[in-house]
């Protein structure tokens, strides 16, 4: 078994884990971690797929390599949007006695 | 070998604390060190590349923000911890998500040998883009639409992280705040750090086109650096209504996309480069790209307007 192939069990292992805890956790905040975790777990598993594809004289296929780039900027960017909403969602649970009554006519 | 199955058993283990950890404090802090972790893996996987990617946005920058969150957060949390899931469905979710893992873990030791690969045609065409980065050629070029609707999904994110802000800050200043200890060690600490930083930011994203490195790993680090000044209270975040940040912000897509649509004039298609002026092109591009995506990432961080215009 090639060192590749571990990593490519561990990041089968990481999504299950990653699984579990986005749908144990109650909080928010941990389940946005959870996503987080499966995120890492598949793109190291295309991260296998690109150490595999490795030919003419590259590490790895850098066709893959640069798709988890992209994707990392991506998750980063879904990731702070779901921290917005977070926070949001608790500023008004914070003041939605007060503000309920406001909006009513 | 050994070193290999060493490092899968240290992220495996990162991994279920950051899962089973009692409070979300110890849970961001545990994947932080996954993030850095996993940045360990990429350089075993012989992806440089993916590795700064990885430990600059994927351990700093999202831990940073999750830091900041799980702090806010505090106290709120609490009653939630109250209801916590029933025996009998944590082992039912348990029971599935092993097996998720299980058929991953088949598709990984079914994986056809030898691998299909496209390094070939990456190495072939190399020359034509004047790159030295096989993984910088395919940002800039080969691929060069994913980058180009990549800096344009940065935006729409800041554009929605911004349109939650409260109606009476509505385009007023990021985050609420803070003001210098001019005698303080974070203060001093950052002084001296960040002029390397920006230093090092722009040298890794000068390098990408020859070496590891390249304008998301380089914006980072910009953007890094000035989330430390402002949490030392050394800058404060723009407001967010002012023409000059939104220009530096729609500069990057910007230029991207005109030099995109010249393509048609100068090599017949969408995002083609003439032959040679390619590396020149690139740069053209790379340089706005880089600085859009350095401001929009800060601003992410920042988050949305918490105090009016005037303050």
């Amino acid at each position: 078994m090639s060192g590749a192939t571990v990593y490519g069990l561990c990041s089968a292992a990481l999504v299950g884990l990653g699984l579990f805890g986005l749908i144990v956790h109650p909080e928010p905040l941990r389940k946005i971690l959870a996503f987080n975790l499966i995120g890492g777990g598949v793109f190291l598993l295309f991260g296998v797929v690109a150490r595999k594809g490795a030919a003419a004289g590259f590490g790895g296929d850098p066709v893959p390599q640069a798709l988890v780039i992209t994707g990392l900027v991506v998750a980063f960017a879904a990731t702070a949007l779901a921290v917005g909403l977070l926070l949001r969602l608790s500023q008004e649970a914070d003041v939605q006695p007060r503000s309920r009554m406001d909006s009513q006519p | 070998m050994a070193l290999d199955v060493g490092l899968v058993l240290f992220v495996l283990g990162v991994a279920v604390w950051t899962v089973a950890a009692r409070d979300a404090f110890s849970a961001v802090i545990g994947f932080v060190v996954y993030g850095l972790l996993l940045a360990l893996v990429w350089m075993r996987l012989a992806a440089p590349d993916v590795a700064l990617t990885e430990a600059a946005i994927g351990s700093g920058l999202t831990g940073g923000l999750l830091l900041g969150t799980s702090t806010r957060l505090r106290g709120t949390e609490t009653p939630a911890t109250g209801k916590k899931s029933v025996t009998g469905l944590r082992l039912a979710a348990a029971l599935l998500c092993s097996l998720a893992s299980i058929g991953l873990a088949m598709i990984v030791l079914l994986l056809p040998e030898p691998a299909p690969t496209l390094a070939p045609q990456a190495a072939a065409n190399m020359a034509a883009t004047g790159l030295g980065n096989p993984v910088t050629a395919v940002l800039m070029a080969y691929r060069a639409i994913d980058t180009l609707f990549e800096t344009v999904v940065l935006l729409l994110a800041l554009l929605g992280v911004w349109s939650l802000t409260p109606d009476r800050f509505w385009g007023g200043l990021p985050g609420r705040g803070r003001n210098a200890d001019p005698e303080g060690v974070l203060t001093f600490a950052v002084q001296l750090l960040v002029p390397v930083g920006i230093l090092i930011g722009v040298h890794i994203f000068w390098v990408g086109s020859v070496a590891p490195g390249g304008e998301f790993q380089g914006a980072t680090i910009l953007a890094a650096m000035w989330i430390l000044a402002a949490m030392a209270g050394l800058v404060d975040a723009p407001r967010v209504s002012r023409r000059g940040l939104r220009l530096m912000l729609v500069a990057g897509p910007a230029v991207f996309f005109a030099i995109g649509l010249a393509g048609f004039a100068m090599a017949g298609a969408f995002l083609a480069y003439p032959e040679a002026h390619a590396k020149l092109l690139i740069l053209t591009i790379e340089v706005p790209v880089t600085l859009s995506i350095a401001v929009t990432l800060a601003l992410l961080v920042a988050g949305p307007p918490e105090r009016t215009p005037q303050q």
